[in-house]
């Protein structure tokens, strides 16, 4: 029976459930200090002097600054403008000063209060629609916008504003450092992009690849909010490890991971949609602006998906897109489960309720008439040749849910008088790109590999990083199904530079459909091999210690490496911005129920329902676990989580204050899968991370409409939104 | 975690009166029940270089005993004591509720209700159902103890009028006579583990002809403090409870609540749901 | 200060100062890192252990408190090779993904299903309201319980 399909136990859950997997700060490191760090607290100016309480006892703490580090002073991303350490010129209120190292990590963080900083303030930029400093636009056009809305029927405009989301994964962003005797460093870190890590940390010590070991702590969730982030705080503790000639841990305390890490970009929206009385689709004219914060990190790519993605999953013969990410003086938004795609997506499936409201149509009937199928093409040029399950994506859910019947329930509810409640329900749907965008891929250029070990393991090595998706597990399943053994005879090394090939970062939904094929690649290669040698794949261990013997001569082990290479017929041209954007799209419909309080406005979700086009499904409890958390931190997007900012720093950075979504919040949730296979996916699979992310908000903003009858363009849909549309209360 | 241990003092009396003398003499000192709110403020540097005194060493304040239709709950007996105590559920059903809202259950597990007295938050789940019970608030200072009604012993945003080394030792209650009608309402940031945006518990007692007896409702997080609606509750006494008269209570709401904006909530909101806790708790049917 | 505690059934002797929190006690002088700190707020749950078999937050408690108590940690259900029912119930499920909340997640569902708990939907939210968790929504966390739940009331009587 092959492996993939079937639900494997979970490769890391053994350790995680007794406790003895070893997250970052769980990690032995005899001697080591604990490193804090002193931040600035006004979002734009200049640094005038540092002092230091001479009271203080500052010869137990090791302090590190900026002259401290031996090669450049930035954090190396698309761009090199942010500081390790800020010098002078001051752009957000959470930016690093200086480092502390102490034995005791109360000590260390009491240290900080004995530094006084004295700063020439500026006025800040805190409103991006007032910012002038642009980081990146985009620009498409397909077909004829103009003559496209003069020949509409119906035209509907509509402004959209998304919030910042906090990730608020349970472990907050850590890392630990300690330099070898030989010059080079090793950092242990809560991470999901080892490589990443190890091109920040050359950079800023000076380093060559070899000297520079990354090494993927167990890892307490991620969603982004460790895609680039560790870059910063592995040097911060490298920095100290290196001045304190100990190892150093660095861990946030949830106030300062809030307070200082990236959240998931704000933006405004706008739309013009043109659509022909029988509903079809004939312009979409849409307006994209995201605030990007004080630095570049992966803004430029966020917008990028963002853009690709601001169509909705839709056909239209007339588009124009015209987006920018821009400068404030706020902590640097980056990487979040989507990528700038929930924002887009939010807008443009709002919009088309707001359409079918004003042709007098079902929501519903508005999608099916327009919704991408196969030969249809995307705002860029893409032709969807393959895989295209959207249609059937949707008509599961909608089946699944019995729509139509619970719309008209609730609708009758309504009308009941006396009703305590308000009801609703919404849907909506999303494609999601699997993948890096257009040639990213290209410039990636990941590698993955499979060995047979001298001892007669089978191992997958990849960079790619568990932090609960089931990464390795996967990955195991993919191997053995390509080898035809049984998922117990792989393994899977955990993510270490120094051990394993650089497959790419963990991140864009790319690591089932692009890092799988790889695995199942090199897998091939091992199989011919072992085909080769003892004319069939050995399915017991003794079998394989054999075929070890003949195929490793001598060797530790024989390992095949597979390397990405661009599909045939699939193109991109990043001058035009045109072309291919993703292999592949994975689609998701949504319906949701939910009720409001008339006494409170209080929203309760009653039931949802995500039917999803993910490909093959490779591990249906990993995939579903997958649907359903992603499902509820857009549930927690849609109608709880509000990062309030004042000053540009985030107010309400704990977890008391900022509001994510409890059992008790969350509604059962009914997940079906629908696979139209990829041909070129890794038995067919797909990409599903951040799918889930993108289909709730506008489910909701639609159920919400459903009730009151009232557009709230906004997320969170919390209840003092619900009152103030209803009342005209603020 | 910001809290230094190294230069913290945790001093563990075994008597009120020790207890005390402790709290009279350390400036700074501050009193340790459950925890559930003093250790939030130390575990984010709030209160580093404070000496703590331990009040968990006197047993016989975490007791609950009933006599007749009275109750005296000791101020430290936890949410879930209260919870689990078979009186408070029959005859203080509006308590044992509230107390259920309050965190998790590991906050239930830790937290007093002596502790969440004196710690005088605006937003404290326990009060408006004290409020209406017109409980009383036992004080002992180790050597004299007095008697302060519940809504006396607030005097601001977490500002109690307890004398330095004076503490809660029990809250007295009187069941009430069995009322026409109660409500206890929390509404909080989330469905679980919240702080109230605004937090309701109300009483209400008909004649026979439909007027009302008496009314007593309150309210949590509109104000500093917990608030008794003593306008609406004026007004609407003898009087039959028609639309006009619940609109004109409601109106009245405004009278005795002052709500802010915060990271939280917004003031037109919670005005807004105060208004309509107390109407729809007064047009309910029986 | 020295104070005597019991941590998963044996007495341990520990010398630090009492306004060490419970949590710090357990990962630094005991070893036992099962246990982790998600929030430092009472907010997440992730330090949930037992104390004298209640679920409570060791970051909220200084060890000075609770000297002479009895505390149950995740070390003390099963080991990787010998899961606890509880753990193999999860794995099953798939309760766990980045696995930080559940350690603290386990012990409330630990308090609850000796207490008894139903493997009631509604009643398991409830019991489980006090711990975060941004992997999962939930839904497999409240399976995997609810499983525990059956399989201990299934059991024969001794």
């Amino acid at each position: 029976m092959t492996a993939v399909g079937r639900n494997a136990r979970r490769r890391e859950g053994p350790e995680k459930l007794c406790g003895v997997a070893h997250y970052v700060d769980d990690t032995p490191l005899p001697g080591c200090l604990h490193g804090a760090t002193l931040r600035t607290t006004i979002p734009r100016g200049r640094i005038v002097r540092i002092a230091f309480d001479p009271a203080f006892p500052w010869q137990e703490c090791v302090i590190a600054r900026a002259e401290d580090i031996a090669g450049l002073n930035r954090v190396a991303l698309i761009e090199a403008d942010q500081p390790l350490l800020v010098e002078r010129e001051v752009r957000h209120a959470a930016e690093p000063i200086l480092l502390v190292a102490h034995p005791s990590r109360a000590r260390a963080l009491a240290a900080l209060e004995h530094v006084q900083v004295e700063y020439e303030e500026e006025q800040p930029v805190l409103d991006p629609e007032k910012s002038e400093v642009v980081f990146k636009r985009f620009d498409v056009a397909r077909g004829d916008v103009a003559r496209g809305l003069s020949e509409a029927d119906v035209i509907v405009e509509g402004t959209f504003r998304l919030p910042h989301q906090e990730h608020a994964y349970i472990e907050t962003n850590g890392a630990a450092a300690f330099w070898e005797a030989d010059g080079s460093l090793v950092v242990i870190g809560s991470l999901q992009c080892p490589y990443y890590v190890q091109k920040a940390l050359k950079g800023i010590f000076g380093l060559t690849e070899r000297q520079v070991r990354v090494i993927q702590a167990a890892t307490g969730g991620g969603f982004g909010g460790k895609e680039e982030y560790p870059n910063m705080i592995c040097a911060h503790a490298a920095l100290l490890a290196r001045k304190a000639g100990r190892p150093v841990k660095v861990v946030y305390d949830r106030q300062e991971d809030m307070l200082a890490t990236t959240k998931r970009h704000p933006a405004v929206i706008r739309h013009r949609t043109g659509v022909a009385r029988d509903g079809r689709l004939v312009a979409q004219d849409i307006d994209v602006l995201m605030d990007g914060g004080a630095y570049v990190t992966l803004s430029p790519v966020v917008l990028s998906r963002g853009t690709l993605h601001a169509t909705g999953p839709y056909a239209c013969p007339n588009v124009r897109i015209q987006s920018r990410v821009v400068a404030t003086n706020t902590p640097p938004n980056g990487a979040f489960r989507g990528f700038g795609a929930p924002q887009t997506l939010f807008a443009a499936e709002l919009q088309m309720d707001r359409v079918a409201a004003a042709l007098g149509v079902d929501p519903l009937e508005l999608r099916r008439r327009n919704v991408l199928g196969p030969g249809a093409t995307l705002a860029v040029g893409q032709v969807l040749r393959e895989s295209v399950g959207a249609a059937k994506a949707l008509e599961a859910c909608v089946k699944r849910s019995r729509y139509a019947a619970r719309r008209r329930a609730c609708s009758a509810w309504n009308r009941r008088a006396g009703a305590p409640s308000w009801r609703g329900v919404g849907l909506s749907i999303a494609h999601h790109g699997a993948g890096f965008t257009g040639s990213g891929e290209v410039y990636l250029a990941s590698r993955a590999a499979v060995s047979l070990t001298r001892h007669g393991e089978v191992r997958v090595l990849a960079a790619s990083t568990e932090f609960g998706q089931g990464t390795t597990t996967m990955f195991a399943q993919i191997a053995a199904a390509s080898l035809g053994l049984p998922v117990e005879l792989v393994s899977v090394a955990t993510p270490d530079t120094s051990q394993v090939p650089n497959s790419g970062p963990t991140v864009a939904s790319r690591t089932t459909m692009i890092v799988g094929r790889l695995v199942r690649q090199a897998a091939l290669d091992l199989k011919a091999a072992l085909v080769e040698a003892a004319g069939a794949v050995p399915a017991t261990r003794a079998g394989l210690l054999a075929a070890a013997r003949a195929l490793c001569e001598g060797e530790p082990e024989r390992r095949f490496e597979a390397r990405y290479e661009k599909p045939e017929g699939v193109a991109w041209d990043d001058a035009t911005y045109t072309g291919d954007a993703y292999e592949a799209y994975s689609y998701a419909a949504m319906a949701v129920e939910l009720e409001i309080d008339r006494t409170t406005y209080e929203v309760r979700v009653r039931h949802a329902t995500v039917a999803a086009d993910i490909g093959t499904v490779i591990h249906p409890l990993f995939a579903e676990g997958q649907v359903i958390g992603g499902v509820v931190q857009g549930l927690g997007y849609a109608l709880l989580e509000s990062a309030v900012y004042e000053g540009g720093a985030m107010k309400n950075p704990r977890l008391t204050d900022y509001v994510i979504p409890t059992s008790l919040d969350t509604p059962r949730i009914d997940v079906v899968f629908v696979p139209a296979p990829y041909s070129r996916g890794p038995f067919g699979a797909k990409g599903v991370g951040e799918l889930p992310m993108d289909v709730p908000g506008p489910a909701v903003a639609a159920a919400v409409h459903h009730a009151l009858g009232v557009f709230i363009p906004e997320l969170p849909i919390t209840p003092e939104r619900i009152a103030a549309a209803l009342h005209g209360a603020a | 975690m910001r809290g230094d241990a190294l230069a913290a003092r945790l001093l563990r009396p075994r008597s009120a009166a020790e207890a005390c003398r402790l709290l009279a003499r350390t400036p700074g000192a501050i009193a340790l029940a459950g925890g559930t709110d003093a250790m939030v403020a130390w575990n984010a540097g709030g209160l580093a270089g404070r000496t703590f005194v331990d009040l968990s060493r006197l047993r016989p304040w975490t007791r609950i005993r009933a006599n007749r239709a009275e109750l005296t709950i000791g101020a430290l007996a936890t949410h879930a004591a209260i919870i689990d105590d078979p009186f408070v559920r029959r005859r203080l059903p509006l308590l044992a509720a509230a107390c259920a809202t309050v965190g998790g259950v590991q906050i239930q597990n830790r937290g007093t209700l002596g502790g969440n007295i004196a710690n005088a938050s605006p937003a404290g789940d326990t009060f408006p159902p004290l409020a209406v019970y017109e409980a009383a608030v036992v004080a002992t200072n180790g050597t004299a103890r007095r008697e302060i009604p519940f809504l006396d012993v607030f005097a601001g945003v977490k500002r109690t009028t307890l004398a330095p080394g004076e503490l809660i030792e029990a809250v007295r209650v009187k069941a009430p006579r069995r009322p026409g009608r109660q409500m206890f309402r929390k509404v909080g940031t989330r469905a679980a583990q919240a702080i109230s945006k605004a937090v309701a518990a109300g009483l209400l007692w008909l004649r026979r002809d439909g007027t009302v007896e008496e009314l007593r409702f309150a309210l949590g997080s509109v104000a500093p403090t917990v608030r008794r609606l003593r306008a609406a509750e004026a007004y609407v006494r003898g009087r039959r409870l028609t639309p006009e008269v619940v609109g004109e209570a409601a109106r009245l709401v405004a009278e005795d609540v002052s709500p802010i904006d915060d990271v939280r909530s917004t003031a037109a909101y919670r005005l807004a749901v105060s208004r309509n806790l107390l109407s729809s708790f007064l047009s309910a049917r029986p | 200060m020295r104070l005597a505690l019991t941590v998963n059934g044996q007495r341990r002797s520990i010398a630090c100062p009492p306004m060490k929190r419970l949590i710090d006690v357990l990962r630094e002088d005991l070893g036992l890192t099962g246990t982790k700190e998600g929030c430092g707020e009472g907010e997440c749950g992730a330090c949930t252990v037992l104390l004298d078999g209640a679920a409570v937050n060791a970051c909220l408690i200084p060890v000075g408190q609770v000297g002479g108590g009895r505390v149950e940690t995740v070390e003390s259900l099963g080991r990787p090779g010998r899961l606890a029912p509880l753990q193999e119930a999860f794995l099953e499920n798939g309760a766990a993904q980045c696995g930080i909340c559940t350690p603290g997640m386990l012990m409330a569902a630990a308090a609850y299903v000796r207490a008894g708990g139903r493997a009631s939907d509604a009643a398991i939210r409830t019991a489980l309201a006090g711990n975060l968790c941004r992997c999962t929504g939930y839904a497999h966390i409240v399976r995997a319980v609810a499983r525990a739940a059956r399989s201990r009331r299934v059991r024969p009587p001794r």
